[in-house]
């Protein structure tokens, strides 16, 4: 821990009327933000409200228009990432931004490796690499390529990186989005140690229950500007929303009326049976009804994702049938799934799911486009009217449908994506945490237009990390664990504290079981 | 280089093919390796397929290896020849340096070693025994000579120079300029290069017509090879003029599609670059085997004129060769 | 980064580098701009221009499709001979006109559904795929010609090369036909859409639903066809297939048409039209040498600095320092006419 020399009354970090445009968006309008030594800031806003922007401002990935920023009370103007490292600011952006192709060893330690002799000691780069990530409970192969491991592993490596390079201060971005429970639990315990020792840590979340948990203090952005600092105990919850916001949440998301409990007799729309692939997920057995809610609960790595993505065909299954309508069918790529009628927001939403450099209505479009083949493209005015609408009705926040996603916030890229899937008006909709980084007005929206559509006959797969959303919709949750699909809860059976108990539970259960045998 | 060094390097070579020739049986039947560099043109190919009837001719056996334009092949090839104890060694190279070692190898096998159609860059002339190849400032001579003979002195020519820095086209350059020199009528008023192909040689010839008042100002068109002078006659028909009358045409290489179109009255002289390299090569080697005398070090072919009074029988004369 | 927003003031660096180089000529030779008729056809420098800078254009053209999927094809030089060798000996063996064109299309096709094939199934790299026919190509044209410069007489196909319609030389004709052909296809269904989303993101394209495979084939399958028409182009104008020196280096001629039109090596957005113009840009110095005078040993050295000035006008960096274009700036939400560049946009 570097001594401090400024003067006691010198905060941390001042940012004084940070100013940042865009073509078309003024993303910061004269913010204000100050973090004391030892404490945990909330950043909080709206999805495109300029937090991350603030952030990068902040570091140096982009040049500020206007402002000042000081550091314990000299002022500092970081031209680049590595300048503010050098200042001792570690960050972990919104978008994992380490390298897919190297080792998680040399991951860590990019730019500062430990050298012997002119060269890069790899033995110490190994050994330091596994100490810096002992305290996240993580023990992975240091030397295998990073890219080779879960968005949450990586998200968890990202942090631990950027937590040994912080001296004075640490920044998150939303980094418990893919993250479970205990990850969480693990990082909010190193965040506080890292505040015992003086450090000031900037905190981005959509997670209100995380804010309460952690923060000492918030302060809330809403379109570029500052509406507010105040001490997280002075602030009520719905306060806070209605800062967010700039008003009043109407009924916050509330349990859907699921009917009975009972097995439900319908033909089931899609089916399973023994379905699975070798070193992936188990065989499972899983059938899902028209205007149902699915959802898949589990730690990371329990074989969640890998259900889904078989079940869309993004991989491929070496065992099992699926039916739809009945009817046997193959799914031996995304292609199939989309003629079938499925729909698939994956996890890893900047390396599968946008298309970066298209604008928001191709981006919208193009799922729909690949449905009807290249041969009936869609009139450009349809194209337009279809963006339009869903831009409305997401309150996708972009000044105009012919921006390129890339350059739209984190949560409303996500929008876009659901767009992209409700365009082709799916009959299976699977969603992989289809909230992460969502703020709590589009969350509620989002989760309204969800019970709209099974109203409607849509069915719905979801997964997700967070076991009261979880509850707050589904009608039937498969647990797993180990790669395998474990139990399974239905109607009333839903509850936070049944899925844990499942989760947690030794013998294993019913789904999946019978497939087993059946090969 | 001084004179006397390279005569004593010669002597010295001699003395040791000398002893080498000595142990030879006499009777017995020539094997050759040849490593030639490609196929990368119709002149080349024609050299493979000449070597190969002039061995037929002498009863030597003939060993061809194809090198892809590639001097790692070359070597690999020597080193196999040299491993299978030929006679001799044929090597048109592929680049003028790096031989050196290699020509060491076969020269402490025995293996007399010549050099077709290039020369090489070493300081020990005594690596090889002979080179033949042509004199390509002669051959640019011959084609000024016949140019300035035929305008009385007096002409404004166009140049169409082959690949940059190439020796021919380097050496085609200067025997030519020698020429325009020595004549004050005389003047290349554009040159440019059309890297010895057809397709380029039409396109330079094409804006040196519109550069020159619609091809007017041009009393001549000198080509570096045959193929840029064909790409050239197009060039001028289609400007509307008669190519071999409107503007003379007079090029290097003698390839058959020259001789066709001087049938044909649209070229006016070639000079031949021999595709028989092998043959002299041959020759030298024979007498060597027989009695030891060395060949000189350089074996220059001929450097023949033609013109379009025997054009046709040249052209059936060689249509096969290539 | 290539922000692609459409307007005018994104093609500005290339139309006015064309029409720099072309007053350039002009001042270098006075009658650059001449034109009259010579047998029916157009005659003068800036026709050559257009005629001998059409087989780079349609190389350009396939190039651009293939570029916007983020590959490159090497190959095309090497297609160009083989079409051209198969063209020049069946004409030779007597095959009538249409027959000799099927072939040498058909041989194009193939060679790019080899490239298509070890592209999109096998997931080869699009440079190593394409380098393995860029080189065997040529030793297959060989083949087909046994090493020497097959000639031909046969007017039909030397039309072609020569001929002209209504008064326009026909490769100028062709590479028209060609761009139009392809700017319909593209644009009028949805298969530029599945390009450019491809280029930039073919996993996020593949779950959309997007059948990438094919795509990929059908833009390596079109710049095979775009290589032998170019092929053919060249054999019929020197009436004679030269299947060491057809075509040879072009593939990168046509790679820089394709930078300099605007498309990002980088895949994602492309502009047919534009790659055209960049090949124009290269043929129009080119031609601008040759009736300069300058020696030849400069021509190299002037073609790269002036390539150099106008991919520099088209850099990120360097246009941040540029003024603007009056009204360029846009205003609340309207939409952004400049490609918006900011400095590392990507964290
Ligand atoms: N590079 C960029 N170019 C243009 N506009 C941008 C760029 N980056 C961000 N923006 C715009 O700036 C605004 C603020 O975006 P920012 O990413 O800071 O939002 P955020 O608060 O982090 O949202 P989220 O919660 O969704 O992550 C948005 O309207 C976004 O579209
Ligand atoms: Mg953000």
């Amino acid at each position: 821990m570097t001594a401090s020399t400024a003067p006691p009354s010198a905060p941390l970090l001042a940012i004084r009327g940070l100013s940042k445009a865009f073509l078309g968006v003024q993303a910061l309008d004269g913010v204000d933000f100050t973090l004391r030594h030892g404490e945990i800031h909330a950043l909080l806003g709206e999805n495109g409200a300029g937090k991350s922007t603030l952030i990068k401002t902040l570091t140096g990935v982009y040049q500020r228009d206007n402002g000042t920023v000081a550091l314990e009370g000299r002022e500092i103007a970081p031209r680049g990432v590595e300048e503010a490292q050098r200042l001792h600011i570690g960050t972990v952006y919104q978008e994992v931004n380490l390298l897919p192709n190297l080792s998680v060893a040399e991951n860590l330690f990019l730019g500062r490796q430990p050298m012997r002799w002119g060269l890069v000691d790899r033995g110490a780069m190994r050994r330091r690499a596994r100490a810096v990530l002992q305290p996240y409970g993580l023990s992975v192969d240091v030397t295998a390529p990073l890219g080779r491991f879960s968005v949450a592993t990586q998200q968890i490596i990202a942090i631990a990186r950027a937590v040994d390079m912080s001296a004075k201060v640490l920044i998150l971005d939303e980094p418990t989005a893919s993250l479970d429970a205990q990850e969480v639990a693990v990082l909010f315990k190193v965040m506080r140690t890292l505040r015992s020792r003086g450090i000031g840590i900037v905190f981005v979340t959509h997670f209100l229950d995380q804010v309460y948990e952690v923060c000492d203090s918030i302060t809330v952005l809403r379109n570029g500007r500052l509406v507010g600092e105040r001490r997280t105990a002075d602030l009520p919850r719905l306060d806070l929303v209605a800062m967010m916001l700039g008003r009043e949440l109407e009924a916050a998301a509330h349990r859907i009326d699921l009917g009975p409990a009972e097995v439900d007799s319908r033909p089931p729309l899609a089916s399973f049976k023994g379905f699975g692939k070798a070193r992936s997920v188990e065989p499972f057995d899983l059938d899902i009804r028209p205007g149902e809610v699915v959802a898949l609960a589990g730690l990371l790595g329990s074989g969640r994702t890998e259900t889904v993505r078989l079940v869309f065909g993004m991989d491929r299954a070496d065992r099992g049938e699926a039916t739809v309508d009945g009817r046997a069918v193959r799914l031996k790529g995304p292609r199939d799934a989309v003629r079938l009628g499925f729909g698939f927001c994956p996890e890893d939403r900047k390396k599968e799911g946008i298309v970066g450099e298209l604008s928001v209505r191709e981006n919208i479009i193009l799922a729909l486009q690949a449905r009807q083949g290249w041969l009936k493209p869609i009139p450009r005015r349809r194209q337009e009217e279809i963006a339009d609408r869903f831009i409305r009705l997401l309150d996708i926040r972009t000044p105009d449908a012919e921006r390129p996603i890339q350059l739209l916030s984190g949560g409303n890229q996500q929008k876009a994506l659901l767009a992209r899937w409700l365009a082709t008006e799916p009959r299976l909709l699977i969603l992989d945490e289809p909230t992460r980084g969502i703020d709590v007005g589009a969350h509620a929206e989002i989760i309204r237009l969800i019970e709209r559509l099974c109203a409607d006959g849509m069915a719905l797969l979801v997964v997700s990390s967070e076991l009261e959303e979880i509850v707050a919709y589904s009608r039937r949750v498969v647990v797993l664990r180990d790669r395998r699909h474990v139990a399974e809860l239905r109607g009333g059976e839903v509850s936070v504290e049944r899925i844990v108990a499942a989760i947690a539970s030794e013998t294993p259960n019913v789904a999946g079981s019978g497939a087993e045998v059946r090969q | 280089m001084s004179r006397k060094w390279v005569i004593s390097a010669a002597t010295a070579a001699a003395a040791l093919f000398i002893g080498l020739g000595a142990v030879q049986a006499a009777d017995k039947k020539l094997v050759v390796g040849f490593s030639q560099i490609g196929s990368e043109s119709g002149w080349r190919a024609a050299e493979t397929k000449t070597a190969k009837a002039e061995a037929d001719k002498r009863g030597i056996d003939l060993k061809i290896s194809d090198a892809q334009q590639k001097q790692e092949n070359q070597i690999k090839a020597v080193r196999s020849f040299v491993a299978q104890g030929v006679d001799a060694i044929f090597i048109a190279p592929v680049v003028a340096t790096g031989w050196d070692s290699v020509l060491k190898e076969a020269k402490e096998a025995k293996i007399p070693v010549v050099l077709l159609d290039r020369q090489i860059e070493t300081k020990d002339q005594s690596l090889y025994m002979t080179a033949v190849t042509s004199d390509t400032v002669h051959e640019g001579r011959v084609a000024g000579e016949w140019l300035a003979k035929q305008t009385g002195g007096k002409c404004a020519v166009v140049e169409l120079q082959g690949t940059v820095g190439s020796s021919p086209a380097i050496n085609r350059k200067k025997g030519f300029d020698e020429i325009v020199a020595k004549n004050p009528g005389m003047k290349i008023v554009r040159t440019q290069s059309g890297d010895f192909t057809r397709a380029k040689g039409k396109e330079v010839m094409e804006s040196f017509i519109k550069a020159e008042n619609g091809g007017k100002g041009i009393c001549a068109v000198y080509a570096h090879n045959d193929d840029m002078a064909v790409g050239a006659i197009q060039a001028i028909k289609e400007a509307g003029l008669k190519p071999g009358k409107d503007i003379l045409v007079v090029s290097i290489d003698g390839v058959p599609d020259i001789f066709k179109a001087m049938a044909e009255g649209e070229a006016n002289a070639t000079v031949e670059l021999t595709p028989n390299m092998a043959g002299p090569a041959y020759d030298a080697l024979i007498a060597f085997k027989k009695d030891g005398k060395a060949p000189p070090k350089w074996i220059q072919t001929e450097s023949a004129l033609f013109t379009p009074d025997t054009a046709k029988a040249e052209y059936e004369r060689r249509k096969d060769a290539y | 980064m290539t922000l692609s927003a459409p307007g005018p003031a994104r093609n500005l660096p290339q139309y006015g580098a064309l029409i720099a180089v072309l007053l350039a000529n002009w001042l270098l030779f006075p009658d650059f701009f001449a034109i009259r008729l010579q047998d029916g056809r157009l005659f003068g420098s800036l026709i050559d221009v257009l005629n001998r800078g059409a087989p780079v254009a349609l190389l350009a053209v396939g190039m651009t499709m293939v570029i916007a999927t983020r590959g490159v094809d090497l190959s095309v030089g090497a297609v160009m001979a083989i079409s051209g060798a198969i063209a020049a000996t069946m004409t030779g063996a007597g095959w009538s006109l249409p027959a000799v064109l099927a072939a040498s299309l058909a041989a194009g096709l193939l060679c790019g559904l080899w490239n298509g094939v070890l592209v999109a199934v096998l997931r080869i790299q699009p440079i190593i795929a394409t380098l393995i026919l860029m080189v065997a190509g040529r030793g297959i044209a060989q083949l087909v010609t046994e090493g020497q410069i097959v000639t031909f007489t046969s007017p039909a196909l030397a039309f072609i090369g020569s001929g002209s319609f209504l008064t326009v030389p026909m490769p100028v004709v062709l590479t028209i036909v060609v761009l139009a052909v392809t700017a319909l296809l593209v644009r009028a269904t949805a298969l530029g859409l599945m390009i450019e989303a491809v280029g930039v993101n073919r996993l996020s394209s593949a779950g959309a639903g997007v059948n990438t495979p094919v795509v990929l084939v059908a833009v390596y399958v079109w710049c095979g066809l775009c290589a032998a028409v170019a092929g053919l182009i060249v054999t019929a104008d020197i009436r004679g297939a030269d299947a060491n020196n057809a075509g040879l280096w072009l593939e990168l001629d046509a790679i820089l048409a394709v930078v300099v039109g605007g498309t990002s090596l980088l895949g994602g957005r492309f502009g047919l039209v534009l790659s055209v113009v960049g090949a124009l840009i290269i043929q129009a110095m080119n031609t601008g040498i040759l009736l300069s005078g300058f020696k030849p040993e400069f021509n190299l050295i002037v073609k790269a600095g002036v390539l150099l000035v106008v991919l520099l006008l088209q850099s990120p960096t360097l246009t941040l320092f540029l003024p603007r274009p009056k009204g360029a700036r846009p205003i609340g939400t309207v939409k952004p006419p400049v490609a918006p560049t900011s400095g590392g946009a990507k964290p």
